[in-house]
């Protein structure tokens, strides 16, 4: 008997062990960023953030144009994203027969599910000449007068790479958001189409701002996911360590840098520099998340408490 | 009345653009797969999956080297990604205490929202610095870390939907708890921890941000763990960017192949996961 109860503080101990690993691991991640990029933190401090050079060649370094380049990239994506996805899940959610949501729900997690590598090359290969021979030149043409569309276009630049990210964004946004919606109790349906508003008022008016904490965590979600985003990225941005106004002018992103030079690196300063890049887009996306993981967690114990 | 139309109108006009909105998302799929199928099923060919691939200017070849580096990357990222997050799960759901539990919960959540690249610099510094080799351990271990977080959750999410009866009516036979969960638990959550498995595998399938400089990339088959790997994503970053035509038709075939592996990954997860479900009720 004795023996029997033994086993049973074994199985705790070591199912202890491996729930804490999941713990240390992402300490210890953390750690190794902090001591690798040791190198070049003390040389540059914090004027890294702030530094428009990379020159690989002098062994100067700065993050500005790879922080500027992933900031408009990602926030060009929500712009073009968030409405559609935010339509998107209000049909499903409060239009559509549940038989037909359930399916388009079904696709669209499909479509989160597809490689980040697949959408590079589909980018890669048919977004960028579309770009190239008529969305850009119909921009520069119609648009042109303003800093932002001008210059030489080739398609490789911020706005395809946007365009991409926005694409890849979506389906985050409409799945947690719709779920958000489904959570707002139906009285509240009820009591707004009671007082005689439409549909469409019951919706935007009373739905959409009961389930706003969620969404807006969704879209923190997007933005993280955003940030993050590397392969279909990097395929598509243009890889120019500079900043510029135009958005058709080919940029960089941390992720993109990243993943273009690091196996190349050579010299300790070159590869913590990099580590560097790595550790100020873990903290950014680690602050974006928590946040997001908050606020789809209040909206969920708001439905629940009102049922 | 006039205002009364206005609002009806603005009630049609908006619904009718949600609509438009979901047909716009939903067809993004379809595009994607119809432009993989056009571009690629005509490339896939016997020698695809059983060649290696030729230097610049030959036509032919293939990428077997990359789909049995993917598959031997894959294995040691389950081998060392599912016993952590299955009995980690376990803790959560049946030994766990509440504050440690709910830190747990949060790393985990955390670690699944860090970027892919960045798990492939931790995988660099951890292993590929005192290796001074790329290797496929390191990819493996990159693509087990984005794994973790999955099956810890799914596990605990399963393990805590077998209802409560069936732990009480086990102990009350005399089970220790350790008996239960081997017996009764795990077994009645079986499929749900299986679905968590196979979308584990389908995730990390088509990573390849974490593979650029833990794995690399191998123009042969490599003959140890230790040495640098092919595999199938990052063939295709490859591939894609290459100049040449022949390895543009390629990268397309490659695609359609990882997106197909995914694709049916998924739909078999869930496949699974509704099958269990109907058992459990009927």
């Amino acid at each position: 008997m004795k023996r029997l109860r033994d086993g049973d503080k074994a199985a705790h101990l070591i199912t202890l062990i491996f729930a804490a690993s999941v713990l240390l691991v992402t300490v210890f991640l953390v750690y190794e960023l902090w001591m690798h990029s040791s190198s070049s933190r003390a040389k540059f401090g914090f004027g890294f953030l702030f530094t428009r050079v990379w020159d690989p060649n002098a062994e100067n370094f700065g993050a500005l144009p790879f922080i500027y380049g992933t900031v408009l990239t990602s926030l060009m994506a929500l712009l073009i994203s968030v409405p559609l996805a935010v339509g998107a899940a209000i049909f499903l959610s409060e239009l559509a027969p549940q038989r037909l949501s359930n399916i388009c729900t079904f696709l669209i997690e499909l479509l989160a599910a597809v490689p980040s590598v697949i959408y590079g090359l589909l980018a890669f290969f048919t977004l960028v000449p579309l770009m190239r021979h008529y969305v850009e030149p119909f921009l520069k043409k119609s648009l042109g007068f303003l800093p932002l569309f001008q210059g030489p276009a080739s398609g490789f630049g911020y706005l395809t790479a946007g365009l991409i990210l926005a694409i890849m964004t979506f389906p985050f946004i409409i799945s947690i958001s719709r779920e958000s919606l489904l959570s707002v109790p139906r009285e509240q349906r009820e009591a707004a189409l009671a007082l005689g508003a439409t549909k469409w008022e019951s919706t935007w008016q009373v739905v959409v701002p009961f389930a706003r904490l969620g969404i807006i965590g969704s879209i923190f979600l997007a933005l993280a996911r955003a940030l993050g985003e590397t392969m279909a990225v990097t395929m598509v941005i243009g890889n120019d360590p500079s900043m510029h106004t135009s958005l058709l002018a080919p940029g960089y992103t941390i992720a993109a840098v990243i993943a273009n030079e690091f196996a190349e690196a050579t010299g300790d300063l070159y590869h913590d520099a990099l580590v560097e890049l790595g550790l100020v887009l873990f903290l950014i996306t680690i602050i974006l998340n928590a946040s997001a993981q908050l606020l789809i967690l209040a909206t969920t114990k708001k439905g629940s408490k009102q049922d | 009345m006039g205002r009364t139309r206005r609002r009806n109108i603005l009630n049609d006009v908006m619904l009718a653009l949600t609509a438009v909105c979901t047909l716009i998302t939903v067809s993004v799929l379809f595009m994607i797969l119809g432009f993989l199928l056009w571009n690629g099923f005509r490339s896939l060919d016997w020698n695809f999956f059983t060649k290696l691939p030729l230097s610049p200017g030959e036509t032919g070849g293939g990428v077997a080297n990359a789909l049995v580096g993917s598959a031997i990357t894959i294995v040691i990222a389950i081998v060392i990604g599912v016993p952590v997050g299955f009995l980690g799960g376990i803790y959560l759901a049946e030994f766990g205490d509440k504050t440690f539990s709910m830190f747990v919960r949060y790393t985990a959540d955390l670690l699944n929202g860090v970027p892919s690249i960045v798990i492939g610099i931790f995988a660099w510094t951890v292993i590929v610095v005192p290796m001074h080799s790329f290797s496929a351990w390191a990819g493996g271990f990159a693509l087990s870390l984005m794994m973790i977080p999955i099956g810890l959750r799914s596990t605990e999410q399963f393990l805590r939907a077998i209802p409560n009866s069936l732990r009480e009516g086990s102990l009350a036979l005399g089970s220790t708890k350790t008996q239960t969960i081997l017996r009764v638990i795990v077994p009645a959550a079986r499929q749900g921890i299986l679905t968590g498995l196979i979308l584990g595998v389908a995730r990390v399938a088509g990573e390849t941000a974490p593979l650029l400089f833990t794995s690399l990339n191998n123009q042969y088959f490599s003959e140890k763990l230790s040495e640098p790997t092919a595999t199938l994503p990052v063939m295709i970053y490859k591939l894609a960017l290459s100049p040449y035509d022949d390895w543009h038709r390629q990268a397309w075939a490659a695609g359609l192949v990882l997106l197909g592996l995914v694709l049916i990954a998924n739909i078999a997860a869930r496949w699974v996961l509704a099958r269990g479900a109907s058992v459990q009720r009927g």
